[in-house]
């Protein structure tokens, strides 16, 4: 479209995908990247300025979480610190039994790590979410064996930004001395992190998701907790974590989750209002949308919605081509080829997943780029809509047109929630 | 097949949020997907047509709806619409597809299904790999609209029955009909028959098989 030259401006509804760095947090870390440049494992004097730096990250990590600074272990980011929590502490406490709890709507580095455990012997329940995104706590506690080692739930989730009642299950787990693991990485914008308050054993953060730099995170690992490394290689972190710190990065999720800190309150208010803002126009204004996930219990920042009959990629491309940016559960895009495995575990059909679109508010959205984003988007909906076959039902349980995949062995499957 | 050449230089529209792979969508796929080409924008008025077909994509769920009107003397393909739940690579090879069949007065039935989604893939410049089998939507709906054009013109001997098993030799009803019959919600013989078009003439042994297969598509999707 000719359009695309004339409109420069840009809105940047993804930030659950990565947000922009703060400049004070880059600013933070320009002199580690070329003035103090030393290895913190060093004893001369540049090593010990690294390893000052690492340290102050330690005490303020320390600090918002409420625990002690050698709780904390730095990771290259959100995955290796899902890998270590999960599989780290399941090797390590085999010994004490083989099944792990999870639930179906966790992040792809929690469900790929217990697939692989599932491979070394281990056995996993996968817990049912109820329709609206959240998991019931009684759920879990009747997922719980005699030999339980380990329960991962996330603080918050990635597609729908649900949040899942932590504290509750971890009031269940107390006293079974069951390791309990969540993955705070979309969380941490936003919600308490004092892992007292939360009773969370492991809790995992990102440093791309708070305005940090991309490529660190953090893993708090509750004193006591027996975690085996992933990588191996020199002592750092503990002896839990082998690698060269990656200091400016360290430095960096540091500041960037002091200032995410102390903008909590203040920043989740605003957005809760934006949001709703934004789910309110959209259902209102755009014929068959659905919200996905919990209204009340879910993120400042996320709007997940299916508008039904059309294809997310292609609204995704349109409203790029408008300068707006957002994701999809759309099959089309995925790696695998799969729909949103979250969307599918609220019980919709696939072609609720395939039609999903996800706006993620960040610091810098105002309500203006909202109004721009309605500007376009009902002009994109009724386009696509005029060139789909299907009309799928807003409260299907199963795909509209089975019969369309006739012969192809059914990998999307018709009136069963076995869509592979 | 897709020309490289074209490839280097283009523009890159999407980068992936997970892994920064990059997708390289050409002008030709862009003009494409922005002004799609014999889309069919309002219900089909049947009498407009003269056959019909609609598949779903087992590798990402997109699903193609095709209306083909065809010349029956010199069986060439007059009008070719098209309406898709899908992506963008699948709007723009679509759209494509429709314009290769149809310009220049129409290409024959036959000629017409020798055009490949590589075919398609060269007329736009290429698509990123893993987008490839939105090509092979719109070739597969060809497909079964012309099946559907055969059995309606009663031509049962030209229907396409490849990776299917036929269970009734004369009529060229394969395994594949009886399911997507099935799935459609017919559940007896005669409803299969009333389906797939066909009153009268099949033999004992293909009724005895189908009826067979009715009921083993029936326990597994609706038992």
């Amino acid at each position: 479209m000719s359009k695309e030259t004339e409109i420069k401006r840009r809105v940047y509804l993804d930030h659950a995908a990565a947000t922009p760095m703060d400049l004070r947090v880059k600013e933070a870390m320009d002199s580690y990247m070329t003035d103090e440049y030393g290895n913190a494992g060093g004893l001369y004097r540049e090593g010990r300025r690294a390893k000052d730096g690492i340290d102050h990250a330690r005490k303020s990590l320390a600090r918002i979480l409420s625990c002690r600074p050698d709780e904390v272990v730095f990771t290259s980011g959100g995955t290796e610190g899902d890998v270590l929590a999960i599989i780290g502490t399941a090797r390590a406490n085999k010994d004490r039994g083989s099944h792990i709890v999870t639930t179906t709507i966790e992040h792809q580095a929690v469900l790929e790590s217990c697939e692989a455990l599932e491979k070394e012997g281990f056995e996993v329940t996968y817990v049912d979410v109820e329709p609206n995104g959240v998991v019931d706590p009684k759920k879990i506690e009747s997922a719980l064996r005699d030999d339980t080692i380990l329960v991962s739930v996330m603080y918050a989730n990635n597609e729908i930004g649900t949040i899942q009642p932590i504290r509750n299950i971890a009031k269940i787990l107390k006293d079974r001395k069951i390791i309990f693991h969540t993955d705070a990485c979309q969380a941490s914008e936003y919600l308490d992190l004092d892992v007292q308050k939360l009773g969370v054993d492991l809790l995992v953060l990102n440093g791309s998701k708070v305005y940090g730099p991309k490529g660190v995170g953090a893993v708090f690992v509750r004193n006591g907790t027996r975690v085996r490394p992933i990588l191996f290689g020199g002592a750092q972190e503990g002896k839990r974590r082998a690698g060269t710190e990656n200091v400016p990065g360290i430095v960096g999720l540091g500041r960037a989750l002091e200032i995410a800190d102390e903008m909590k309150v203040r920043e989740g208010a605003r957005l809760s209002e934006l949001r709703d803002y934004l789910i309110s126009r959209i259902t209102k204004e755009i014929k068959r949308t659905i919200l996905n996930g919990d209204a009340k219990e879910r993120l400042p920042n996320n709007v997940n919605i299916s508008i039904l009959d059309i294809e997310g990629e292609a609204t995704l491309l349109y409203l790029d081509n408008y300068g707006i940016a957002c994701s999809t559960g759309s099959a089309c895009t995925s790696e695998s080829l799969d729909p949103s495995h979250v969307i599918l575990a609220l019980g919709k059909p696939y072609e609720h997943a395939h039609a999903s679109i996800r706006f993620t508010l960040g610091r810098g959205t105002k309500k203006e780029d909202l109004d721009y984003l309605m500007e376009y988007l009902p002009g994109v909906v009724t386009t696509l809509r005029k060139i789909s076959p299907i009309t799928v039902e807003e409260d299907a349980k199963g795909m509209s047109h089975p019969e369309a995949f006739a012969g192809e062995n059914m990998r999307v499957k018709a009136n069963s929630k076995n869509y592979k | 097949m897709s020309d490289k050449k074209d490839l280097k230089g283009a523009d890159i529209d999407v980068i992936n949020q997970y892994t920064g792979e990059k997708w390289y969508y050409t002008d030709t796929v862009k003009e494409h997907f922005f002004k799609p080409r014999n889309l069919l924008l309002d219900a089909p008025d049947e009498s407009n047509f003269d056959a019909n077909g609609m598949v779903g994509s087992p590798a990402c769920g997109d699903m193609m709806n095709m209306w083909m009107k065809v010349d029956p003397k010199t069986e060439k393909i007059k009008d070719l619409k098209w309406k898709t739940f899908g992506c963008g690579s699948a709007i723009a090879a679509t759209s494509m597809y429709s314009v290769m069949l149809t310009e220049e007065g129409g290409m024959t039935i036959e000629s017409a299904l020798k055009v490949k989604p590589q075919h398609i893939m060269m007329r736009l410049g290429g698509l990123p790999n893993r987008k490839i089998h939105c090509s092979v939507l719109a070739d597969k709906a060809f497909q079964k609209t012309v099946n559907d054009y055969f059995r309606k013109t009663d031509q049962h001997d030209r229907i396409i029955t490849d990776g299917a098993r036929v269970v009734d030799e004369r009529l060229n009803i394969t395994d594949k009909d009886i399911e997507e019959a099935v799935l459609e919600g017919a559940q007896t013989l005669e409803e299969v028959q009333k389906k797939l078009k066909v009153g009268v003439g099949m033999s004992e042994e293909s009724v005895t098989d189908i009826e067979q297969l009715i009921r083993f598509y029936a326990e597994k999707y609706y038992g």
